[in-house]
């Protein structure tokens, strides 16, 4: 089944809204509430869902930063649970970290999809055998494809699956999540192993959009391969390309189970302790639930300033 | 997928089908097949047959290929210590029910939005839109507080199934995917229903919903895959032994099992979602793509 047969054109802001589904032409007072109250009727059950799960604690997140909850008492205590969570040292490690495997996964983790989609879309043999396996590894529970890796992949002797490989190439070895330097790294590799798969079909998708018409004249050109990726490719998918940007920045900030499972949460030296992990430690061990909920705004106020950058950035080349 | 050789890519048939493009297309192929199975594939047959391996044999240098020595006990030690019959029936019992709540739900959420279109519609539509710019992590804590003292009703759901259900009910990606498909669904079709007096109930079970089945399918299996996937929300509200899900059940279990134990329990907690990877794998697919490309 081709992907375009499937509908979904978003209806323009500018049109007229088709008319409604009522019945008859007359539009009286009492048809008209009666006709609301069937549309919130059918509403209902998902705006609770959201209310409660979603709007409210949004909210109460913010609202509890600013509190302390003691001995079942709550009161308002300012900027304390905010100095607090900031004076911790394990904060500043915890954004460098987070920082650092931001980066390293938009190197790693964003790249790689889409020169391997390019790749794939030449291919007119194994497409689907090549977009199974690289989809793979996206089915599996996270737990268990990290257990994989902390026990078989990251074994820092010499049986482990990632030595075995080196060692068979004649490269050096590596302690892998024991070693402070390799743990970010290793975080990323299992991360990018695990989700890559979802980049690389969306990815697959934009590049099937591109008219080959635009090839054919960059051909003509005399463009290269490499040219080619750079004036046509690019371009052709820069929506996608900045959006998926942006999707993993945010993904990526909210590191959590590779390094409570690789690393059994801090790591070697603290270098796998992340911001999402913080939380969960402030809130669930520490009993600092407000504390956690401040680390979250912290968080919130920092992707939201990632997001005001990036809207800056992609309208300006408009 | 579609059989789309028609169209040019990057590089053009003709080109391909030279001598030398010839020759460069069928070794790139090659190897890239060869790796990408090595890359993929190849930890997954580590994990099955790893987790055959005796202690010893899984800790020797180099390691070994295929299993010496299989022993399946591993796979039979756990099934048994760690209960995975109860934990994969749990899991299985809370995708379940998220399926059927979000399907219920959202269909009728969505349908409200695309076809009923109450007042106050488009402002609850943006509302429900801009949770997706709302990172899980920010709101775990409160979420969390939220669930252990339900506002009102003050009722706590934790170890209720119904702390993972309705939660999960609140996904504006499902809403939006499914308004969108609802839009492009001819007003005409239903205006037909309504003149012979049909209700919006029965318009939305006899007309929409037979018509978007694909749509249907793809929201049913990600719903189903995210519970089987998802790990911290699960491990926070479902706390007792006797509710974990089974990625929380075997993370609580790996402190004390051996190795080889964990990664068999952990291949057997993949079985599910790899076999509806396999059985789906076109909707799964296609549904990744409509979301995000014709956007």
């Amino acid at each position: 089944m081709a992907i375009t047969t499937v509908p979904g054109t978003s209806r323009e802001p500018g049109r007229p809204a088709p008319p409604r589904l009522t019945r008859g032409g007359r539009s009286s007072l009492g048809r008209k509430v009666r006709d609301n109250l069937t549309g919130h009727a059918f509403l209902i059950g998902a705006v609770l869902c959201f209310a409660i799960f979603s709007w409210y604690p949004m909210i109460r997140g913010i609202v509890m930063s600013f509190q302390r909850t003691r001995r079942g008492e709550t009161t308002w205590v300012g900027w304390d649970n905010y100095l607090r969570i900031v004076d911790d040292p394990s904060f500043w490690t915890a954004w460098k970290n987070t920082l650092y495997f931001t980066v390293l996964a938009l190197v790693l983790g964003y790249l790689v999809p889409f020169f391997v989609a390019i790749v794939l879309n030449e291919f007119r043999h194994a497409k689907g055998y090549l977009r199974i396996l690289v989809y793979l590894p996206v089915m599996l529970p996270p737990a268990s494809a990290l257990f994989l890796f902390k026990y078989y992949a990251y074994d820092p002797s010499e049986a482990g699956l990632f030595n075995a490989v080196l060692k068979a190439l004649h490269l050096p070895t590596s302690e892998w999540m024991q070693s402070p330097e390799m743990t970010m790294p290793a975080m990323v590799i299992a991360s990018t192993w695990m989700n890559m798969g979802s980049a690389v079909l969306i990815y697959l998708a934009a590049l099937q959009n591109i008219p080959g018409e635009l090839y054919e004249a960059a051909e003509l050109d005399g463009a290269g391969i490499w040219r080619r990726i750079v004036n046509v490719t690019v371009p052709q998918t820069r929506l996608i390309l900045l959006l998926l940007a942006m999707l993993q920045i945010v993904a990526t900030m909210q590191l959590f189970i590779e390094p409570l499972i690789l690393a059994n949460g801090a790591g070697a030296e603290d270098s796998a302790t992340s911001v999402a992990y913080l939380i969960y430690q402030h809130g669930f061990f520490q009993n600092d639930l407000n504390g956690a909920a401040a680390l979250g705004v912290i968080m919130l106020v920092v992707l939201a300033g990632f997001s005001a950058v990036y809207a800056r950035l992609t309208s300006k080349q408009d | 997928m579609a059989q789309d050789s028609g169209t040019r890519t990057l590089i053009s048939h003709a080109q391909l089908r030279r001598g030398r493009g010839k020759v460069l297309y069928w070794t790139l192929l090659t190897v890239v097949v060869v790796v990408f199975t090595l890359v993929f594939l190849g930890p997954l047959y580590w994990m099955v047959t790893g987790a055959l391996k005796s202690g010893q044999e899984i800790a020797q240098t180099p390691p070994s290929l295929f299993p010496q020595d299989p022993q399946p006990q591993n796979y039979i030690d756990a099934w048994n210590n760690l209960d995975l019959a109860k934990l994969l029936f749990n899991t299985f019992y809370y995708a379940a029910g998220a399926l059927l709540f979000q399907l219920v739900l959202d269909t009728a959420a969505a349908y409200s939005l695309s076809k009923l279109r109450p007042v106050f519609g488009n402002a609850i539509l943006g509302l429900m839109l801009a949770t997706l710019m709302i990172p899980a992590m920010v709101l775990i804590v409160p979420q969390y507080v939220t669930v252990i003292d339900l506002p009102i009703l003050h009722v706590n759901l934790l170890d209720s199934p119904f702390a993972i259900w309705l939660p999960l009910v609140a996904n504006a990606f499902n809403i939006f995917l499914l308004k969108r498909f609802f839009d492009s669904i001819p007003e005409e079709l239903m205006s037909a229903a309504v003149m012979d007096g049909a209700t919006p109930l029965r318009t939305l079970w006899s007309i929409i919903l037979p018509m978007s089945r694909p749509i249907l399918g793809v929201v049913s299996i990600f719903a189903v895959t995210a519970v089987w996937k998802d790990f911290l929300w699960p491990k926070l509200v479902m706390p007792s032994p006797e509710t974990r899900t089974v990625s929380v059940g075997i993370y609580a279990f790996s402190g004390g099992t051996p190795m080889n134990v964990v990664i068999a329990a952990s291949v057997i907690a993949a079985i599910p979602t790899v076999v509806i990877f396999l059985l789906f794998q076109r909707n799964i697919m296609s549904g990744l793509t409509t979301g995000s490309v014709k956007g």
